[in-house]
């Protein structure tokens, strides 16, 4: 062991970058469930109502994404893409596309589990009353759907929000850059990681509290 | 082109092969501590209970990259002198042996009761129930959830390119660098991953399959 003296207060002087950072993480991560969940739900309609090869290449698409790491698709769409042609994004916006592309692959099949657990007799009384085809996906599917699935988008939720940490691998001002910024600019490493690892644990922490309530709140009687 | 792309594929193997071994190890690694901490959680005293649930939420609280971060700058801070190696692969231990963990005890949890009560009524010691009655059925639970670890693990292991360990990842940045040959190399390297995680993930589906019968 050698002497290591703390400096708490030095840490401390920081914490509005780690606030921020924090608050960053969790607006990238509501933000790419969001995208990720449209991308879900028109994969999950796509593969299980659309032509064969759109099945086909949705299909290809999560199997692909699921299997290849995420710092990959965070890199290809920083660096890869503006040598296709494609130069809209700075760092944020480009692991914005990367990890929405990659939780939509994930969604997809949270939303075909979904949809296909919706009973069947749900949709059999929507047509009865006289529903067209489309109120019964709007009234129906989708409303059921997502009461069945919440527990699923909670837990993406908290992973996109632990994934969003790779976005300091583009020097996204996040919480895992505002500790390697402390650990570089002041050699604090003890007190930058633990201040990170404690942030990340109660904000994990407190998302799934405040999810449980919701997801109470919500959930489908069986 | 295509003669700088023979030129570079060795050296993105090399990369491959790294990950690999990393993943390997980490596996063998992280399910013998995971296993033991899995059935700690079960069958431990209340402190050491407390204590293996404290290490499997804490370590699933945190990302990955941060854990690694740890073990790379703070443990050395406390005077453990560690290579860019030995952080990365002991980072990822501990992240997935804290999953094992969680799938070891899923998988002997939702082996009924009764089952172990049986056991019980013969006279069967613990180790003798563990060994004989309930861990062969477990193991069939645990096999499909175990495989898609591996998967996690190798898709983790890309994150130790940021410790300039010369990974599959790594090294594809590395060939990137100097040939500007950029597309062709992502595209090859992201067939390369996923050639190895989708094998290993057909055989979670196929296992999962097999051991169906057992869903009661």
């Amino acid at each position: 062991m050698g002497a290591y003296h703390f400096n708490w207060f030095l840490a401390w002087q920081n914490f509005p970058r780690f606030y921020w950072g924090l608050a960053l993480g969790l607006e990238l991560a509501a933000l790419c469930l969001f995208i990720g969940s449209l991308i879900g739900i028109g994969g999950a309609f796509a593969r299980s109502f659309g032509p064969p090869w759109l099945r086909v290449g949705i299909t290809s698409y999560v199997e692909f994404i699921r299997n290849v790491p995420l710092l990959l698709l965070v890199y290809f769409a920083f660096y890869g893409l503006p040598k296709a042609g494609i130069t809209v994004f700075n760092n944020v916006w480009s692991f914005i596309v990367a990890l929405s592309v990659y939780s939509g692959a994930y969604l997809t099949e949270v939303f075909r589990a979904g949809v296909n657990s919706v009973p069947v007799g749900y949709l059999e009384a929507g047509k009865a009353v006289g529903l067209t085809p489309w109120q019964r996906v709007r009234f129906v599917t989708l409303p059921v759907t997502f009461r069945i699935i919440l527990p699923s988008l909670s837990n993406t939720f908290i992973s996109l929000f632990k994934d969003t940490s790779l976005a300091s691998a583009l020097a996204v001002p996040e919480l895992t850059y505002a500790a390697e910024w402390l650990n570089v600019n002041t050699f604090r490493t003890i007190e930058a990681w633990t201040f990170a690892s404690v942030m990340y644990l109660l904000a994990g922490y407190g998302i799934a509290l405040a999810l449980r309530r919701i997801e109470r709140r919500y959930a489908v009687i069986r | 082109m295509w003669h700088q792309i023979a030129l570079a594929l060795p050296q993105l193997l090399r990369g491959l092969r790294t990950t690999l071994e990393i993943s390997a190890l980490v596996l063998v690694a992280g399910s013998l501590v995971g296993f033991v901490v899995g059935l700690l959680l079960l069958y431990g005293g209340l402190v050491v209970r407390l204590a293996a649930r404290a290490y499997v939420d804490t370590v699933r609280g945190i990302p990955v990259l941060v854990l690694i971060f740890v073990c790379y700058f703070a443990l050395p801070a406390f005077g453990l002198r560690l290579s860019a190696w030995q952080a990365g692969v002991t980072a990822l231990t501990v992240f997935a042996a804290a999953h094992i963990a969680e799938i070891v005890r899923g998988g002997i949890d939702s082996i009924p009761r009764a089952q172990s009560d049986a056991a019980k009524a013969v006279g069967l010691t613990f180790w003798q129930r563990l060994r004989l009655v309930i861990l062969p059925q477990a193991t069939r639970r645990m096999l499909p959830p175990w495989v898609n670890a591996a998967v996690e693990i190798v898709k983790g292991s890309s994150l130790l390119s940021l410790l300039g360990i010369v990974d599959l990842l790594l090294a594809m940045q590395n060939v990137v660098g100097y040939t500007f040959i950029v597309l062709p190399f992502y595209f090859l390297t992201a067939v390369l991953y996923f050639v190895v995680n989708f094998t290993v993930s057909r055989t979670a589906a196929t296992l999962e399959r097999r051991f169906a019968y057992l869903k009661y």
